[in-house]
């Protein structure tokens, strides 16, 4: 049993699974580095995504459309988004806490959602395998790569243009200069205010789109609590990859190939209880943040409210 | 947090040029009068209510009866002001577990992993069974409520460790747990101590059950039916022992220092890493109680769906909403145990967790009331 594992096959199938399962870490962690690069800790992200799921799923279900899924899904994120920037750069509020208010809005108003608009689990035909030629051809690496959805290569598209925008642009800059010197770059004439709204809602619609990964990319159904702490994990795989996108790569796959193996393990019947199984993504996660933090340092005004003096 | 609180900041929030007003927010140079912080946290809860309410209409619900329904099953008589209390109890616990650690900035949002971890020591007491049944209730309960703190504790400090000694951020790592928690009870009650093949324990024995008033029905027939137990009277002592520590003791003021002004506790020579353990460890203990009184005073057999219900995270809405205090925190709880009680049967079963996410930003967003006056100022008036 131990060699039917590591066959070939299996082998190609932990692997494409893999790279699937990285999706929703992606687009949330990416979303999660904007926001933690400009000054703020969301941890609503877990309650975006669970929203952008129903959203996606429920539009789906209705109208088949699923691009309109994800579109409405990132809308959902988006408004979410907004919520939270009132609160944290207007309000002031505490950042550790109040994101937790709106995972806890997210997650029971998506249950609310899912009882008072489908009633029982329901299924969609989800985003359709969009195979690329020539590459999917290719012994393994086809299968493993090229042989996958749309959401999931736009998730792999997103790290090299997260990277290029927050390295290489204006943008980028103005960002980086919020969330490690907020003083500084209002002297400069930067909107400490504006950045950090439009950071925390490219989060929230990253976030919501996330969610729509989960609903109709992958598991094609809506539950209750279906994330089941995705959304957290996202957050501490920003600080594993030293808030820098290609880290947040390496987070995502090193997550997603754990809950592959631990899919693939059960499929086979490999004798671990599935509750003991379950635990360890977020056993990982703990470790993951104990080696991060000795590792880099997290931007300089990360959760610290910034207020405007004349 | 703000270096030029001493001068008027002219943080001008919305000025569009033909409104007649202009919104000003100016740092609070003298402290509120006492009654305003509990005025704004009511108007806090009120405005949250409203949101809820509106999104409900939206949605297609009835707000008015969803309202009407929590004020009639909660307080409406004996029987359920009874069960209100016992829907108090175990938010009461994880609320003061809350406080303490909140009230030094140490945001343990693991409450829910310490509670489900409590509900799991105390249960070994009686499943594996570290004591045979027929033992005198008298052992047997304190038995049972000290593993249930130390397995709360237990819980608490990992993180507490963690941040103390790793600098590793709180939040993330007390909610990891949370999630470590629930498998690891669904492991137990799934694999070891399953009855049947359920996902539940037998039942406990009549010795591990906290005494309650139903149980003195005989002598006084007005008790009959209410289930209200030991817990509650175990948690207005918590409060009671949490307000002393917090408020009349050494180390009570030493964590208010570090939470206020942590360089000012640092210059003092105050260990901050030992602190943070020593409050994570207090913080899971006193979760870790409201488990082993949950277990033992209602659900009286180990299951993760009844036990694991969220009074962790509703704790941290408790805390906040009484500014931390553990004596309006017992009130506090009180209310929540209305919410939750009605909530149970309030369909669908979303409503209350939307409601309490508002509630909750909406407590941490009116804060800024206190820091901050809001000055409506006419503009021709300043021309």
């Amino acid at each position: 049993m131990i060699s039917d594992f590591f066959s070939m096959t299996v082998l190609v199938g932990i692997l494409a699974s893999g790279i699937r399962l990285a999706t929703p870490y992606l687009y949330a962690a990416i979303g999660e580095v904007f926001g933690q690069r400009s000054g703020v800790l969301n941890l609503g992200v877990e309650g975006q995504m669970l929203l952008g799921a129903f959203a996606a799923f429920y539009v789906t279900f209705t109208t088949g459309n699923l691009w309109l899924g994800v579109l409405v899904a990132a809308i959902v994120g988006a408004l979410m988004g907004l919520a939270m920037a009132v609160v944290t750069v207007n309000l002031q509020a505490e950042q550790g806490i109040s994101g937790i208010g709106f995972y806890l809005f997210g997650l029971g108003m998506s249950d609310l959602l899912f009882q008072k608009l489908l009633g029982t689990v329901q299924t969609v035909s989800g985003f359709p395998k969009a195979t690329i030629p020539v590459l999917s051809a290719l012994p393994f690496i086809g299968d493993i790569f090229f042989s996958q959805n749309i959401l999931v290569y736009g998730a792999f598209a997103l790290v090299p243009v997260a990277w290029f925008v927050l390295n290489k642009t204006t943008l980028g800059l103005k960002i980086r200069a919020v969330g490690e010197n907020p003083e500084a770059a209002d002297s400069l004439g930067v909107s400490v205010a504006r950045v950090r709204y439009f950071t925390i809602i490219l989060g929230g619609t990253l976030s919501g789109i996330a969610g729509a990964s989960l609903s109709i990319g992958m598991l094609n159904v809506f539950q209750q609590n279906m994330t089941s702490g995705l959304g957290f994990i996202a957050v501490a795989l920003v600080y594993f990859g030293g808030w820098r996108p290609w880290g947040v790569l390496v987070g995502a796959l090193l997550f997603s190939m754990v809950n592959s193996l631990q899919l693939w393990g059960q499929v086979l019947g490999i004798p671990l209880p599935s509750d003991i199984a379950v635990m360890m993504p977020y056993i990982l996660t703990i470790l993951v943040l104990v080696i991060s933090v000795q590792r880099v340092r997290a931007p300089a005004a990360l959760t610290k409210v910034f207020e405007r003096g004349e | 947090m703000s270096q030029n609180s001493s001068q008027p900041s002219n943080a001008v929030m919305a000025s569009p040029r033909r409104f007649p007003y202009r919104i000003q927010f100016e740092p609070r140079l003298q402290e509120p009068p006492r009654w305003f912080p509990a005025l704004v946290a009511l108007g806090a809860v009120v405005v949250a209510l409203i949101l809820g309410g509106v999104i409900l209409a939206v949605v297609g619900g009835d707000p008015w009866r969803s309202y009407a329904h929590i004020a009639r099953a909660s307080f409406g008589n004996v029987g359920v002001l009874s069960d209100t209390l016992v829907k108090a109890t175990p938010i009461l616990l994880t609320s003061l577990a809350c406080a303490i650690a909140f009230r030094m900035k140490l945001w343990n949002i693991g409450a829910e992993g310490q509670f489900i971890m409590g509900a799991f020591g105390a249960s070994a007491v009686v499943l594996t069974p570290l004591l045979p049944p027929e033992t005198s209730r008298w052992i047997m309960l304190p038995v049972m409520g000290l593993t249930g703190i130390l397995a709360g504790a237990i819980w608490g400090l990992i993180p507490g460790f963690l941040k103390a000694r790793f600098n590793v951020n709180e939040v993330i790592s007390s909610l990891m747990m949370n999630y470590i928690a629930v498998s690891w009870v669904n492991f137990f009650i799934f694999a070891v101590w399953t009855e049947g093949g359920f996902q539940m324990s037998r039942l406990f024995p009549r010795t591990a059950w906290l005494p309650r008033l139903a149980d003195y029905a005989k002598e006084f027939p007005v008790l009959r039916g209410l289930t209200t137990h030991l817990g509650l009277v175990i948690g207005i002592v918590a409060a009671a022992v949490l307000w002393f520590i917090l408020y009349r003791s050494r180390w009570g003021y030493e964590i208010r220092l570090i939470g206020d002004n942590p360089r000012a506790a640092r210059y003092t020579g105050i260990n901050i890493q030992r602190n943070v353990m020593m409050v994570m460890l207090v913080s899971g203990a006193l979760a870790g109680l409201g488990g082993m009184s949950e277990v033992a005073g209602v659900v009286h057999r180990l299951q993760t769906s009844p036990i694991a219900a969220g009074y962790g995270f509703t704790g941290i809405i408790v805390a906040w909403l009484a500014k931390l205090n553990p004596f309006v925190i017992i009130l506090a709880s009180i209310l929540f145990g209305a919410l939750l009680l009605a909530g149970r049967e309030i369909q669908p079963s979303g409503i209350p967790k939307m409601i309490q996410g508002i509630i909750l930003v909406a407590l941490i967003a009116s804060d800024f009331l206190l820091r901050y006056r809001v000055r409506i100022i006419r503009i021709e008036e300043e021309a």
